[in-house]
């Protein structure tokens, strides 16, 4: 039985816009009903605008269909709300940019609908993309597809939760210590952090720059390719960009790992991890064994300083980044007298506590006669972390480990303890301090929540990885399996539980 | 007797740089557009923009570094300097701090110059390029913001404190003026500040430690930097003498009342927690780039000042002065390409010219006088329709009005009188006048002949042509 509309991957409709089966429109308007029924739910959106989108799908109606038509023409897409959208609210989950409206299109954004996508809306996410479950959204949480009582992970949860539940056939997320691969472990599809500077962060409200990367959420790897494509390069506007030459990720896909060198990260077994999460990754490990690869132990020593390290070195460029916010020229503004007043009053009211935290915690971090015992420090251990991953690459060609200690968690269970919260994004934020490409693939369930198997690249060797996340994919069914939401709404869902 | 202390001055200079675009963006530079005309999302801090560095700055910024003999830092770093102020829209300004193991983009270089005859070198600490912040506008009770300014390329330019006087202050900081001017760099026009010089200035006992230093800011011209640095020197000595202890301050100058007075800024409590900017890649500047900006430069004011000296024949000291300052040697050799006699151009520049620009505290470039109106006044001289007399009267008027050397001279009644007939006259009645001096010249006493000239150009108010006047009256008295 094949997929409903709503939930089929982008390489499909393209195949079916060329062959006439389908048209932009009709998926779209599939799409757009998916979404009516089960946003009350899931809250995956703060946006979205239906006509502006179904006015695009009506213009691709008549293009998609050609053998000349870009790459993703007529896919309805779905933007983290941290990315700026000319003339639509972008608020990055924070009540401080309520009202504002950016006069510009982020690049990324500018290449989706070059690429012909139909951009749906925004949707949800943590604060600043500050968080680990989308709970610290100023606009109320998203919750999981696979359980609604569950997180869909975050920051980007919205984007992960409206791909789960075909709201969206592909989504952009951005990931500065987890918040791509976390969410798409949590909800069951694919997640990609590229290398840093593989894609142009020009027009991502930033959180960390040394650290954000925008990325693709997608239903298989192939569609994640495919987004990857439209998406990297580099730009003259984003300075940290490179100039690296983008490969056809898709007609790298060949689906054979024969002879693939792949380590074991041992940190990422450590104490901590949920034994059921810890068997479903070492599962897919077996898998990858099977297809030809070769596994091995391997140790990032330094691994386990990351996350605190990260707590440093995030929060001080957040600090910085989030000081344009105090009510003088746009977003939310206090009533107020004097200039010092109306700061302290607008920031006070328009952040929420955990956006006060890391930029409390940055602040202190770069503060005279601090500098060299936290910010300095956290660089050296960064760049002992980065040294690991390139002693490890010179024997490996790819290493796994699971993407989170465990599935997604109860809404509320780690709110009120950061430190818990943190500790969710213990295996994903080396990756990031490290500058190196990871992806997030679906490699099994516990107690019926989706598990993510971790596969972590050499820089700018993108392909390497989606390669490897294909051929294990190809290899199981797990990203076939669609959440009961899905199924229970808007038309037949396709597959079941692997 | 007070003691003998010895003064220290740094000096802190902010130059605009030359450029068409600002530093991080692509918006136009112009002064004096609407505001809020010249921006875009990068200039405006909006979230999500991104700064790109403008080449043509750093490479402005590189000639400054050869110029001044720096040591160039094959990588540099850009950091963020975090505040709060409503005219900075990221709430930090990007700019570039001096930490061991990311370097700002030039350090340690000497500027030569001379000080009454000797040559004087100053240490430069630093020359580093950053951001200008927007700019603040109080009207109506209400306080707006003009972001025109925002992103504007700034470099500064610190020296060591080893200036030794007030007088050595201005005249370093003309030199270094006139050699960013050179250069290309920067326009240097402090009126329009894009120019902007703080100062630290202490005094130390003879053989003591370092004294406190204050900084002093809001000086507008060269002059007011040499009054605030004498105003605050004779200040703090005074406080010396009296047993007080200088405070470690920042103070501002005002210009009307002569004084420097305390701004009462915190500066222990203002934390700038610089950190390396990472939105942007360390500035890479290799040898092959320092070359070809190298063969790029224009002359400097040395070469040209040799230059003057050959091709024009100018006596050393006067090439000098017309060479002080850009504008005024780019005056100079459009007036000369307009009037071919470099001598004499230079001499009406160094002499009357230079006379009103000091007396007025003016520069060359916002007097009303253009070359081509300097070449009409001279050209009026050569060719006897105005006496050399008046036409210092005719200049100083043009200077003051604006008007043209022709328009002044008919004005006035200025033109040159050279009829014979009515110099005769006049001639014939100044003897008649003056029969003790006709006397003397007579008797052989040959000054007495410059007296009577003189009567009678007192009596045309310097019309007359003294040439004339002169040959009259020895034909008229050798003849009597």
């Amino acid at each position: 039985m094949p997929a409903a509309l709503a939930d089929r991957s982008a390489w499909e409709l393209r195949a079916q816009y060329r062959s006439g089966e389908t048209s932009p429109t009709e998926v779209l308007r599939a799409v757009l009903k998916r979404a009516a029924a089960v946003e009350s739910q899931l809250h995956a959106y703060l946006f979205l605008d239906r006509e502006a989108a179904l006015r695009e799908a009506v213009r691709w109606d008549a293009l998609a269909g050609r053998p000349d038509a870009p790459a993703l023409a007529g896919v309805p897409v779905a933007l983290k709300d941290n990315l700026c959208t000319r003339g639509w609210p972008t608020t990055a989950g924070s009540r401080i940019l309520d009202g504002f409206r950016p006069p510009y299109d982020a690049t990324v954004v500018t290449r989706l609908r070059q690429a012909g996508a139909i951009i749906l809306g925004k949707t949800n996410c943590d604060e600043f993309a500050m968080g680990s479950s989308t709970e610290n959204s100023a606009f109320g949480p998203t919750r999981n597809p696979w359980d609604l009582d569950r997180v869909p992970g975050g920051s980007s949860g919205g984007s992960a939760a409206a791909v789960a539940a075909g709201e969206a056939a592909l989504a952009l997320g951005s990931d500065t210590g987890g918040s791509i691969r976390e969410p798409a472990a949590f909800c069951g599809v694919v997640g990609l952090k590229p290398t840093y500077g593989r894609v142009s962060r020009y027009g991502l409200i930033a959180f960390a720059s040394s650290l954000d990367q925008i990325g693709p959420i997608a239903r298989d790897v192939r569609d994640a390719a495919l987004l990857l494509q439209v998406i990297a390069g580099r730009d003259p506007a984003d300075s940290t960009s490179a100039d690296v030459a983008v490969p056809p990720y898709t007609e790298r896909l060949s689906g054979s790992i024969q002879g693939l060198r792949v380590g074991i990260v041992r940190e990422f077994f450590a104490e901590g991890i949920e034994p059921a999460v810890a068997a479903a990754v070492r599962a897919a490990l077996d898998v990858l064994r099977g297809l030809g690869a070769t596994c091995e132990d391997v140790s990032l020593p330094h691994a386990p300083y990351a996350l605190p390290a990260y707590y440093l070195i995030a929060p001080a460029e957040a600090s910085s980044n989030l000081a344009r916010y105090a009510g003088v020229q746009y977003g939310h503004r206090a009533a107020a007298g004097d200039l010092y007043t109306l700061y302290a009053r607008t920031r006070r009211e328009g952040f929420g506590a955990e956006v006060k935290r890391r930029i409390m915690l940055g602040t202190y971090a770069l503060s005279a006669g601090y500098y060299d015992a936290f910010y300095l420090r956290a660089q050296r251990v960064r760049t002992l972390v980065r040294k690991d991953f390139e002693d490890a690459f010179a024997r490996f060609d790819v290493l796994v480990g699971p993407v989170t200690p465990t599935p997604a968690f109860r809404l509320g269970e780690k709110v009120d303890d950061p430190i818990q919260m943190y500790l969710s994004d213990i295996y994903t934020v080396p990756v990031n301090l490290a500058g190196v490409p990871g992806v997030s693939v679906p490699c099994g369930f516990v107690r019926g929540l989706p598990v993510g198997l971790q596969i972590i690249g050499r820089p700018f060797e993108e392909g390497v990885i989606l390669n490897a996340a294909y051929a294990f994919e190809q290899a199981t069914a797990f990203h076939t399996a669609r959440p009961a939401i899905a199924a229970g709404s808007g038309g037949t869902a396709a597959g079941g539980r692997a | 007797m007070s003691t003998a202390y010895e003064t220290m001055i740094g000096l802190e200079v902010h130059v605009q740089l030359s450029t068409t675009t600002k530093m991080f963006c692509g918006c136009a530079l112009a002064f004096g557009s609407p505001p809020n005309t010249l921006t875009c999302p990068v200039c405006l801090g909006l979230p999500g923009s991104l700064p790109v560095l403008n080449r043509r700055a750093i490479e402005l910024g590189i000639r400054t570094a050869l110029v001044l003999e720096c040591r160039m830092h094959a990588e540099s770093q850009f950091h963020r300097k975090n505040y709060y102020y409503p005219d900075l829209p990221k709430n930090y300004q990007i700019s570039q701090y001096q930490y061991a193991d990311h370097p700002p983009l030039a350090t340690g270089g000497v500027l030569v110059f001379d000080a009454g005859g000797a040559a004087r070198r100053v240490g430069i600490r630093r020359v580093h390029l950053e951001e200008d912040t927007g700019k603040l506008v109080h009207a109506e009770g209400r306080s707006l913001v003009d972001y025109n300014r925002s992103g504007t390329p700034l470099m500064e330019v610190v020296t060591e404190p080893d200036l030794r006087s007030t007088e050595e202050a201005r005249l370093f900081l003309a030199r270094l003026r006139a050699i960013l001017q050179y250069a290309g760099v920067s326009t240097g026009r402090m009126e329009e500040g894009t120019l902007r010089c703080d100062a630290n200035l202490s005094l130390r006992a003879p053989g003591g430690p370092h004294g406190i230093r204050t900084e002093i800011k809001n000086m507008n011209s060269l002059r007011s930097v040499e009054r605030a640095l004498r105003f605050e020197e004779a200040r703090q000595r005074e406080a010396l003498g009296r047993g007080d202890a200088v405070v470690q301050e920042t103070r501002h100058w005002d210009e009307d009342r002569g004084v420097t007075f305390t701004s009462r800024e915190k500066e222990e409590a203002q934390d700038y927690r610089y950190f390396p900017e990472p939105d942007l890649v360390p500035l890479r500047v290799d040898a092959p780039w320092i070359e070809r900006v190298r063969a790029d430069l224009p002359e400097l004011p040395e070469a040209r000042r040799r230059r003057y000296v050959e091709a024009f024949g100018l006596p050393d000291h006067d090439a000098g002065l017309v060479t002080a300052t850009r504008p005024m040697a780019e005056f100079f050799e459009e007036t000369v390409r307009l009037f071919p006699q470099p001598k004499t151009v230079s001499n009406w520049l160094v002499g009357d010219l230079a006379a009103y620009l000091n007396a007025s505290g003016m520069e060359i470039e916002e007097v009303p006088v253009t070359p081509a109106g300097l070449a009409e006044l001279l050209r009026l001289v050569e060719d006897g329709t105005v006496s050399g007399r008046s036409a210092k009267e005719v200049l100083e008027e043009m200077l003051r009005s604006g008007r043209s050397a022709g328009e002044v001279v008919r004005e006035r009644g200025l033109v040159q009188i050279s009829d014979a007939a009515e110099l005769a006259a006049l001639v014939d009645a100044a003897i008649a006048e003056n029969p003790g001096p006709v006397g003397d010249v007579r008797a052989g006493k040959d000054k007495a002949v410059a007296f009577l000239v003189g009567q009678v150009m007192k009596k045309t108010r310097g019309r007359a042509n003294p040439e004339m006047v002169n040959r009259l009256l020895r034909d008229r008295i050798g003849a009597g």
